[in-house]
């Protein structure tokens, strides 16, 4: 087992793809020789050449639409984009096209594309450099969106996303990438997508997150497990489409809920986790379901303290799991 | 004077094909305005007037190996391409057996894999940046074909078009823009649509050459389409051709072109009809006659009439059908 970096899982996940299948290529802003803007696609350039790693004109439309042509061909693209932010030309692209390829065509043709984008703040990266973009894409059917926490399923699950048939929007915490590390086996496995996966096991009150926050949460559960308190931490790893029995059989394990996203409140892929609770599971329920998400403005402004006031911080979570402990 | 087509290396029957495309995609296209004004079809967006530019470009390729992606009004192409009759018609019906897409889309949003014609939406010129993606995959993979991406000349405005075209000229990919100018984006005329003279225009910002040529005749797009595929086919890059020409149609059946142009206007750009010009170059060479006229007429009749019965016998797909393929399906699709 070795130890890295967020970051250096998503650099080992598109090299060994790439070693495996000679069909994966990666386009992007600066994905060559600069080796990206965060660095991800670092050493690809010299190991794979110019025409798999591939600069691209700065216009997202066209790296989003190039990446569907070729994988409606055959190819498997990985493309990036430089933040989650500048998706925003790519849309029309990813909505009307890449989601809808097979269903359109009565599965005649499929588009199998990763688009990667970093999202999320806590960065000093201001409104268009630190955005929670994935409730905009998570009512697309034919879309897959995933957001993974640890190193380890980051490589997993961006194995499995560039050999999925399907597209995927790959999600990945900007402020994890140099923060958060953990062991990654040496051997060669991919994770499944569309399935959430328990952290921590507890039994007073279960937590759902996913990202930067998951890792809030278990820093918080951790702490409160000195105070006598059992806290169950699923993560949801999928926000597209939701793991439905893994949310219900968690918020009944403790029958306290608290929902976790950086995401601005209302809308947020949590309002959804919430309904399927209701659906579900309303009468294992012993306390009303709990939010915690960034508020409802725009986005986060530059200044510190006005970021902080943004983002989650540890003891708003703590309190609110003591909240509900206590309920 | 009918020498042109041999100076293209065309032979009388080649070229006698090409006039029995374009009159096959006529004489359909007629009779689904038949159709939907008998209340049978509910929709339908016209090839009428720009015939010659779709059939003339699709017999410059090669179609057993060249991808293209037509845009709606593509049913010169998309015959060319290999699409049949019937499967038009199972189209037009929205019946389970239409290939391209089971009668989830609307008519016009072409696709059918085995003759790689490649799948579409409604949002306009989003095809253009898959084209490039597919030459890209030429590219490289190595392999020897080219892609040809239609679009009218109002989605020349689209983003997806400069940012295609770009993409195209700074990696050099064999693709084939062409442009049909039929003079109208719906109801907007040409002149509000664009502030430089002509489309072709544009490919200089994207170091590729641009030209335009007249749609009414296939011929000459035949020609310009073998250049730009033979330059494509010679790593040379892509190629930006305008085809112009005129819509007889309102833009689809739930239009009234009455509203925004002359009964005249029309009546006159008919004149130039290329179903009509080109009957009368082909006749002039004797390759077109009194005989194997009418032979054509009674044969393209015949495959219509009968393509239209199949079709609306054929069944629609099954209501419980609209779950199946949001996603890869375990059973190994794809």
């Amino acid at each position: 087992m070795a130890v890295l970096s967020y970051i250096q899982a998503v650099t080992e996940a598109l090299k060994e793809e790439m070693k495996r299948d000679d069909k994966v290529f990666i386009l992007g802003e600066d994905v060559g020789p600069k080796g990206g803007v965060f660095r991800a696609t670092d050493g690809l350039y010299e190991e794979f050449g110019e025409e798999r790693v591939l600069d691209t004109p700065l216009a997202e439309s066209a790296i989003a639409g190039v990446g569907i042509g070729a994988a409606m061909y055959g190819m498997r693209p990985v493309a990036e984009m430089q933040f989650a932010d500048f998706i925003m030309p790519a849309v029309n692209q990813i909505i009307s096209e890449a989601a809808k390829t097979r269903y359109r065509s009565n599965n005649d043709w499929n588009c199998p594309i990763t688009i990667r984008a970093p999202y999320g703040g806590g960065v000093h990266g201001a409104l268009y450099h630190s955005q929670s973009i994935e409730a905009m894409f998570a009512n697309v059917p034919g879309l897959k969106i995933v957001m993974p926490s640890t190193p380890y399923d980051v490589k997993g699950l961006l194995k499995a996303s560039i050999r999925d048939e399907d597209p995927v929007l790959f999600l990945e915490h900007k402020k994890a990438y140099r923060l958060v590390k953990g062991e990654v086996p040496d051997e060669e496995y991919t994770l499944p997508i569309g399935k959430a996966d328990v952290k921590k096991e507890g039994n007073d009150v279960t937590v759902i997150s996913y990202g930067l926050c998951l890792h809030l949460a278990l820093q918080a559960a951790e702490k409160l497990e000195k105070e006598g308190f059992s806290v169950h931490v699923l993560d949801l790893r999928t926000v597209y489409p939701l793991d439905k029995e893994a949310i219900e059989e968690a918020a009944s394990k403790t029958g306290k809920v608290l929902l976790i996203t950086e995401d601005n409140k209302e809308g947020s892929v949590m309002g959804e986790v919430a309904a399927i609770i209701a659906e579900r599971c309303l009468f294992d329920l012993d306390a009303p379901v709990q939010r915690l998400a960034g508020p409802d403005v725009p986005a986060m402004p530059y200044a510190p303290p006005l970021e902080k006031e943004f983002m989650i911080d540890l003891d708003t979570i703590e309190s609110a799991i003591r909240d509900l402990a206590e309920f | 004077m009918a020498v042109k087509h041999e100076q293209l290396g065309l032979s009388d029957e080649d070229v006698l094909l090409m006039y029995e495309k374009m009159l096959l995609a006529r004489k359909i296209d007629e009779r689904l305005w038949l159709l939907n004004r008998a209340g049978k079809i509910p929709f339908v967006v016209s090839c009428q007037g720009q015939e010659a530019a779709q059939v003339g470009a699709a017999m410059a390729l090669d179609t057993e190996i060249d991808y293209v992606l037509p845009y709606y009004r593509d049913v010169g192409i998309v015959l060319s391409f290999g699409m049949t009759c019937e499967e038009l018609m199972l189209f037009s019906f929205a019946r389970a057996g239409d290939p391209n897409s089971g009668g989830r889309q609307m008519p016009g949003h072409f696709g059918q894999k085995k003759n790689r014609i490649v799948t579409s939406s409604s949002p306009v010129t989003t095809q253009v940046p898959h084209a490039v993606g597919i030459a890209l995959a030429a590219k490289m993979e190595k392999k020897d074909f080219v892609t040809l991406v239609t679009f009218g000349e109002g989605s020349s405005n689209q983003g997806d078009f400069h940012e295609g075209l770009n993409f195209a000229g700074v990696h050099n990919l064999p693709v084939i823009f062409l442009c049909e100018n039929n003079q109208y984006a719906i109801s907007v005329p040409l002149d509000k649509q664009l502030a430089c003279e002509r489309v072709s225009d544009r490919a200089a910002g994207y170091g590729m050459p641009g030209i335009t040529v007249d749609g009414n005749d296939p011929l000459a797009v035949y020609e310009a389409v073998k250049q730009a595929a033979d330059r494509a086919r010679d790593g040379e890059g892509p190629s930006l051709i305008e085809t112009t020409f005129y819509r007889f149609t309102p833009h689809s059946s739930d239009d009234d072109d009455s509203t925004y142009r002359s009964k005249e206007e029309v009546e006159e750009a008919k004149k130039n009809d290329p179903l009509r010009t080109f009957a009368s170059y082909l006749k002039d060479a004797q390759i077109l006659t009194e005989e194997n006229e009418n032979a054509m007429n009674k044969k393209i009749t015949e495959v219509i009439d009968e393509a239209t019965d199949a079709a609306e016998q054929a069944p629609y797909a099954d209501p419980s059908s609209i779950y199946k393929y949001v996603y890869a399906e375990k059973d190994g699709d794809n």
